[in-house]
């Protein structure tokens, strides 16, 4: 490996916009994210935060600006095209396959990376080699035990867990995360952040988050986002100082919180 | 109190016992066809054996539809153009003195699998309504070609002779006619079983449940909605052959949209996305169609009224009736 591939961005967002008709809900976001980080991008509700994940995993098209993932330009790919690069994504919403137990949500990301799916015979819910990764990562999420539940029917902190199980199934080289925590109790969400600090060590993660208290341990860089612009970026300290954030966001109590 | 039910549902990972059930009704199903002749044989046999015949084979275009609707979440509402395609493959070809079956079941299948290979690649850009629009759009499409084929009968359809094989006409005896829709009706529900359980079905399963989460893991729903659209078309056309033999008759009628929506019916009657509830379904439309018609003139008014019953009450279909709980 070359030491360029150790420091070279991972994710490179170059001007990146989009407009709902007259709004403009990403208004020139451009950004790094290195490959060690976990860059967190936190802002007020209807920043447009959402809406860049989407642009970045591909859900929604941008208007204009470039993305590139590991150097290679994938602004005009699909999602699946994104997802089988490596960019998985969370979201907001729990998605996951509700009719499906919770093994095989897990199972079938798996499939989805080994070998042709084009396949006519044969019980896919049984082939041993999706199944075992998919029981290992269950574990490791805590869900062990429910892998045979109809997953719609879990708990949301359960659900929650078992999004992270399918997109680490998924083979992330990069993990994009929109409020991982958003609906969880207080247990839950500190089950979720023990996680995340684990998740990070192997794979960049962009994480959209609502939570300071888990922006402030986990990121190793922040950039705050109001009415689609990056107003500042840098290491939590950095941006919990700069004075434009705090007034034009984080307000006197926030402020206050975090220090 | 729907609710409850399912969670216990989701709590037991599935034991033995509800598999064995699971495939209690099917095997019942098919024994029963399958001794049904040797029951004819002591009473009208021959209009109860084609009755049977015609249920077997709307079973099967329906089982096919169900494979889109069922497992892809494709509400096609033109899928009786499959039936046409296979039904005209046998009427055209025959009206050239070409009597081969595995010519026109060959013919049939290639027909069917550019049909939907075009009109699949099209209709699938679209999604819910206005998917259902397009696909009746090419299925109207098609009963207007067939009605314009003065050659072979246009609007009024064209009278055939049973198919050869190996040059002997043994699709002669409605029995052997009877077994043979029996064994197409058979093979084609064990391949789309497998289908089902299969990695591709499987897919197709989640892409219903939830496509932007496949998306989300590297699936293009499109690429396996248009194979299982091909699948299907081809399966129907199967069905197709089999109508013209055993009514000896094909009209344009067998591709209109009333045909469509029958068949959209039967499925969601015997039950969604459980392949042998389309057999089920196919027999009570049949069957009941056959009787009230028998009774009145009016038979529709009767007709409909049962239907919307069913589809109110029975949530599932018949399938799920006969099984008890679901
Ligand atoms: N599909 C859409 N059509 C129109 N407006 C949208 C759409 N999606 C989001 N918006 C608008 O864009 C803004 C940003 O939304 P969103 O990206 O969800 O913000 P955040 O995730 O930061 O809360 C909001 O004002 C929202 O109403
Ligand atoms: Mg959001």
């Amino acid at each position: 490996m070359t030491g360029d591939a150790l420091t070279a961005p991972v994710l490179r967002l170059t001007d990146l916009r989009k407009s709902y008709g007259a709004l403009r809900v990403t208004d020139g976001v451009s950004l790094a994210i290195g490959p060690r980080e976990l860059h967190a991008i936190i802002g007020p509700n209807g920043a447009g935060k959402t809406t860049l994940v989407h642009q970045i995993s591909g859900l929604a098209a941008s208007d204009s600006g470039r993305i590139e993932f590991y150097g290679e330009d994938i602004t005009a790919l699909p999602m699946d095209a994104r997802a089988r690069a490596g960019l998985v994504r969370s979201f907001q919403i729990v998605s996951i396959l509700p009719g499906f137990s919770a093994l095989e949500n897990v199972a079938l990301a798996v499939q989805a990376r080994s070998g042709s799916s084009f396949r006519f015979t044969g019980d896919a819910a049984a082939e041993p080699a999706l199944n075992d990764v998919a029981m290992t990562l269950l574990a490791r999420f805590g869900l062990a035990s429910r892998a045979g539940f109809t997953a719609g029917l879990l708990s949301h902190g359960e659900k929650r867990q078992l999004e992270l199980a399918i997109a680490m199934a998924a083979a992330p080289k990069l993990l994009l995360l929109d409020e991982p925590l958003a609906g969880t109790s207080h247990e839950e969400s500190s089950r979720v952040i023990a996680t995340l600090k684990e998740l990070k060590r192997e794979v960049p993660i962009i994480l959209v988050e609502h939570d300071m208290e888990a922006v402030f341990a986990l990121a190793d860089r922040v950039s705050v986002l109001v009415y689609g612009r990056i107003i500042a970026s840098g290491t939590p300290d950095e941006v919990r100082r700069d004075p434009e954030v705090r007034s034009a966001y984080l307000g006197d109590e926030a402020a206050e919180a975090m220090t | 109190m729907n609710e409850i039910a399912d969670r216990n549902l989701a709590v037991a990972p599935r034991p033995r016992a509800s598999r064995l059930r699971q495939a209690a009704l099917p095997v019942a199903i098919f024994a029963v066809l399958a001794l049904m002749p040797a029951a004819a044989h002591f009473g009208a046999s021959g209009y109860i054996l084609a009755l049977m015949t015609r249920t077997m084979i709307y079973g099967l275009a329906a089982m096919s539809l169900d494979l889109l609707i069922g497992c892809g979440a494709m509400i096609s509402f033109g899928h009786a153009a499959f039936l046409g395609i296979g039904a005209y493959a046998v009427g055209i070809l025959s009206s050239h003195g070409i009597d081969d079956v595995f010519i026109q079941l060959g013919a049939a299948l290639a027909v069917a699998a550019l049909f939907a290979l075009a009109t699949g690649a099209i209709s699938l850009r679209t999604h819910g309504v206005y998917f259902i629009m397009i696909t009746l759009a090419f299925g109207q499409m098609l009963y207007f070609l067939f009605t314009s084929l003065a050659a072979y009968g246009g609007d009024d359809g064209l009278s055939l002779s049973r198919s050869h094989v190996f040059g002997l006409p043994v699709l002669r005896s409605d029995l052997t006619l009877y077994y043979v829709a029996f064994a197409a009706l058979l093979g084609v529900y064990l391949a789309c079983r497998a289908i089902v359980a299969s990695r591709f079905g499987r897919v197709l399963r989640g892409i219903k449940d939830n496509p932007v989460r496949m998306q989300a893991i590297g699936f293009a729903p499109y690429r396996y909605q248009l194979t299982a659209y091909v699948v299907a078309g081809m399966i129907c056309a199967v069905a197709g052959v089999l109508l013209a033999n055993a009514s000896e008759f094909v009209s344009p009628a067998y591709v209109g949209w009333q045909r469509s929506g029958d068949l959209i019916f039967v499925v969601v009657l015997g039950g969604l996305g459980t392949l042998h509830g389309a057999i089920l379904g196919a027999a009570a439309f049949t069957l009941l169609a056959e009787f009230l018609s028998g009774l009145t003139e009016y038979w529709g008014m009767i007709f409909g009224p049962i239907l919307v019953v069913v589809v109110l009450f029975a949530r599932g279909g018949l399938a799920s009736l006969l099984r008890g709980t679901r």
